[in-house]
């Protein structure tokens, strides 16, 4: 260890204030000024056994672009970081670093880690300011034509990475615009949207369409990409499209949204410009949000923004056990998002009209650590309450849409409905046919569809070089 | 950008659309709807394909300007262009060849009914449609329906056309003179739905909805188009749309098509307005 420790705690993030952002969809992180950035680069020991290479699912070399924005170098800083990651101004962003790359960071044993993250979106920023573009090798266009569906982080990664192999990539995506959730569920204030559609471009001008409005299963069965349009390869990358609601009484009422619609009306129609954009959706004063997670966290704090009063967040578990970011979690308390600990909605009632009014809970307490080694809730017998609210947006996670399973009987699915397939190449047991990203490992993480849609790419590129002969 | 081919009226509010869009209509079958957007601000809305023609690459839409987007449609002149068209979207019309079906239209639920009477004449069967409006001037498609119909009875409320009454007097006539049907299907206003539903329901005679909730995205993904059915819950734009009228919790729907009333009114209100003045510089 060369180094020693000057600093014990992150160069902080400059934030827009919590009161002002709290009504905005301006952006809440600001970012490092560069002076900013080197002082954190600074705080790396460079130390021998590098743990956070491996704390990245895509193994950025991270000392090493720490290293060369410690120097000032931001060129270098980028070109090692685009080695690996074709999308590090978003995981900069939406990383849950501190499960990743900064939870195993050696000077996080004593201290806090090297905030990574934000040296990451740093570079990354930095590098689009100066129109830097990854490099990335290509080479002479094969006449091989690859199908990708869905346009999300596992879509556009492979989409990207087959392109500078030289194929001729299609991205088939079924809503009017690209990114996946990025687009339609991670709002404005924790990603802008101009970072996804400057990915988007990108990958435009590497050569790869992008068929919007194209809901396959619908428009076209995978079966008709290889028989009808010649395609050679198909890569599923769909992503965990399907909004759970519980069994309580009362979910159907007006007012009671899923997390995706109550997002994709906020992010993707624009609803909280209302009436500039035609689609509406409930402006209510009193809002729960139920979960614990990234989802629910977005949800509440658009909630707040849309002009809610009441913000509530209501958590089965205690505080320890969210799984949302953590940074998150602090925002939105700063925010003032009321957080309704240790407690799960048995019922919503509604007036006459069929609308919400009240959102009843049961209140929880925790018991023995369950399969997932966070300690499981149990009701506490009659200890329930009332809450007033007129919107509730349920955030409990998301199953594996069926409209491609379903009209491609030879693709294997689990009993979740997650299609099968091999960790190591996304291969299914379809001919030709890979996936990868959420559709296959449930409700995961950007970084880690990224990863899958590289693995995918690399997978699909030897099965074209092939001449397609090894199968699945 | 999905060019408009052609704008007919066909009723005060009511225009049939002709618009280019090859990749909705190559593997579309009847009872199947696109999603469509106009403009970059704009609303996703579900409309039903009515008709195709694969020679234009085109797919045919009905349109009852309820409110800002489908009026906004209706006035789209041949020339301009709706940004996005998705699909086709929804499960086909489960058509059982050679059967004896009674096709039932009330109002712009003719724009549905439609496709799926073609679609069960073109598989053999025997097709009877009740077409019902409340006045003569809001009777739309006549003609196309009387010629994929073996039998037709146009129906209004105020007796100004065709028989006087409901639609649902007319299927009891029918029953009662003996009509023999394999199954009903039924389109139009949720209380013109629920009420034939209640006519079939007591002579265990099968009878086939089409629902037409909020949607959102029409892939699954939102929920926003959540019906109970028989108890169970799905999704009209992905098992849907076209349900077991006898299992469909209509007043569970009513209250949900009502979700947005207040800011579709707003919408509406300033779309007149915009749409006013501008007719007013116009002249
Ligand atoms: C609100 C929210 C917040 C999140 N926050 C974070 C975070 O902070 N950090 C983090 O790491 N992860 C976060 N996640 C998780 C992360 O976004 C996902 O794990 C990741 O986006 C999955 O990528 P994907 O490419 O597999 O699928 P998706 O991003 O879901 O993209 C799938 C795409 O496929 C399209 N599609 C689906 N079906 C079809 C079809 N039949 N035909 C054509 N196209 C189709 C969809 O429209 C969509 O555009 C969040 C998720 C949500 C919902
Ligand atoms: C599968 C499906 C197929 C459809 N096919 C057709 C069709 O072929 N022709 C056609 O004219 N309409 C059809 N509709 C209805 C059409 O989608 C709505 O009329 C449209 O979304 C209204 O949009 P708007 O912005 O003009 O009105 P809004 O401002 O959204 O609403 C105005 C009024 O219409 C009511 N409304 C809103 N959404 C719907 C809806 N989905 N269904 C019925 N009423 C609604 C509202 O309660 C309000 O009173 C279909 C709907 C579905 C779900
Ligand atoms: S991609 Fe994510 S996990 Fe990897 S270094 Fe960047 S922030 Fe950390
Ligand atoms: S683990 Fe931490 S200290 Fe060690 S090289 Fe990585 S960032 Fe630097
Ligand atoms: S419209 Fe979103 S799930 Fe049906």
């Amino acid at each position: 260890m060369a180094k020693k420790i000057t600093q014990k705690t992150k160069t902080p993030m400059p934030c827009r204030d919590a009161e002002e952002r709290s009504h905005s969809f301006e952006e809440v992180s600001l970012g490092y000024t560069l002076e900013d950035a080197r002082r954190e680069a600074e705080r790396c020991i460079e130390c021998k056994n590098q743990p956070c290479i491996a704390g990245c699912p895509v193994e950025i070399d991270i000392p090493a672009f720490v290293k060369a924005v410690a120097d000032g170098d931001l060129t270098r800083a980028f070109v090692v970081l685009s080695e690996k990651n074709l999308l590090p101004a978003i995981c900069g962003r939406v990383c849950p670093q501190e499960e990743q790359c900064e939870k195993v960071c050696t000077i996080g044993r004593k201290f806090e880690p090297v905030a990574i993250g934000r040296l990451e979106r740093f570079v990354a920023d930095w590098a689009a300011a100066q129109g830097l573009e990854a490099e990335g090798v290509r080479v002479a266009p094969t006449d091989k034509k690859v199908a990708i569906i869905g346009s999300g982080p596992a879509g556009l990664t492979a989409a990207a990475d087959l392109a500078r192999r030289g194929h001729q990539v299609t991205v088939f995506e079924a809503l009017h615009e690209p990114g996946g959730v990025l687009i339609y569920g991670i709002p404005e204030f924790r990603l802008p949207k101009s970072i996804v559609a400057r990915e988007v471009h990108a990958l435009e001008r590497l050569g790869v369409e992008i068929k919007t409005n194209h809901v396959i299963g619908r428009t076209f069965t995978i079966d008709e990409l290889f028989t009808e349009l010649g395609y050679e390869a198909v890569f599923v990358a769909t992503g965990a499209g399907l909004p759970y609601f519980p069994n309580i009484p009362g979910v159907n009422l007006v007012g009671v949204y899923s997390a995706n619609e109550y997002l994709t009306r906020s992010n993707l129609m624009k609803a909280y410009r209302f009436p500039e954009s035609d689609t509406p959706m409930i402006r209510a004063a009193n809002v729960a949000v139920i979960g614990g997670g990234n989802t629910a966290m977005d949800a509440v704090r658009s909630a707040k923004r849309l002009g809610a009063e009441h913000a509530y967040l209501i958590y089965r578990r205690s505080r320890d056990e969210m799984p949302a970011r953590k940074e998150e979690v602090e925002h939105a308390e700063e925010e003032g998002i009321e957080f309704l600990l240790l407690a799960s909605p048995t019922e919503i009632l509604g007036n006459e009209r069929g609308r919400v009014t009240t959102i009843r809970c049961q209140r929880m307490a925790l018991g023995e650590p369950d399969a997932s080694g966070r300690r499981s809730p149990k009701p506490i017998p009659g200890d329930t309450f009332d809450l007033a609210v007129e919107v509730v947006v349920f955030a409990v996670g998301q199953g594996a849409n069926p409209l491609i399973s379903s009209t491609t009987p030879d693709l294997h699915v689990n009993k979740w409905g997650n299609i099968i397939a091999d960790p190591e190449t996304g291969a299914t047991e379809k001919k030709g046919v890979f996936a990868g990203g959420d559709i296959v490992s449930g409700g995961a993480t950007v970084i880690s569809a990224m990863g899958a849609g590289r693995r995918a790419a690399r997978a699909i590129d030897s099965y074209l070089a092939q001449g397609m002969t090894d199968g699945a | 950008m999905y060019p408009v081919l052609s704008n007919e009226q066909l009723a005060p509010d009511v225009h049939r659309l002709w618009i280019e869009a090859p990749h909705v209509i190559r593997k579309r079958r009847p009872g199947q709807f696109a999603i469509l957007r106009i403009s970059a601000d704009g609303e996703r809305i579900p409309l039903t394909i009515a008709d195709v023609d694969h020679a234009r690459g085109a797919l045919a839409v009905i349109v009852q300007g309820v409110g800002k987007t489908t009026r906004q449609l209706n006035r789209m002149a041949p020339g301009t262009a709706v940004l996005d068209v998705a699909g086709p979207l929804g499960r086909p019309t489960d058509i059982h060849p050679g059967s004896r079906t009674c096709c039932i239209g009330g109002g712009i639920g003719a724009a549905v009914v439609y496709p799926i009477a073609t679609g069960v004449k073109a598989q053999g069967g025997y097709v009877v449609t009740i077409l019902g409006a409340r006045s003569r001037d809001l009777v739309i498609l006549e003609d196309d329906l009387s010629r994929v119909s073996d039998h037709l009875v146009v129906t209004t409320d105020d007796g100004s056309y065709g028989r006087h009454g409901l639609v649902t007097d007319a299927l009891k006539a029918l029953l009662d003179e003996g009509a023999v049907f394999d199954e009903v299907v039924a389109v139009g206003p949720l209380p013109m739905m629920r009420a034939v539903c209640e006519v079939t329901r007591p002579i265990g005679l099968r009878t086939v909805v089409s629902l037409n909730p909020v949607m959102v995205d029409g892939t699954g993904m939102c929920g926003g188009c959540r019906v109970q059915i028989g108890g169970e819950q799905k999704f009209v734009c992905v098992d849907g749309p076209e349900f077991d009228g006898h299992q469909v919790d209509f007043d569970e729907l009513a209250s949900r098509l009502r979700a947005y009333r207040e800011q579709e009114q707003e919408a509406a209100a300033r779309y007149d307005e915009e749409c006013a003045s501008a007719d007013m510089w116009a002249v």
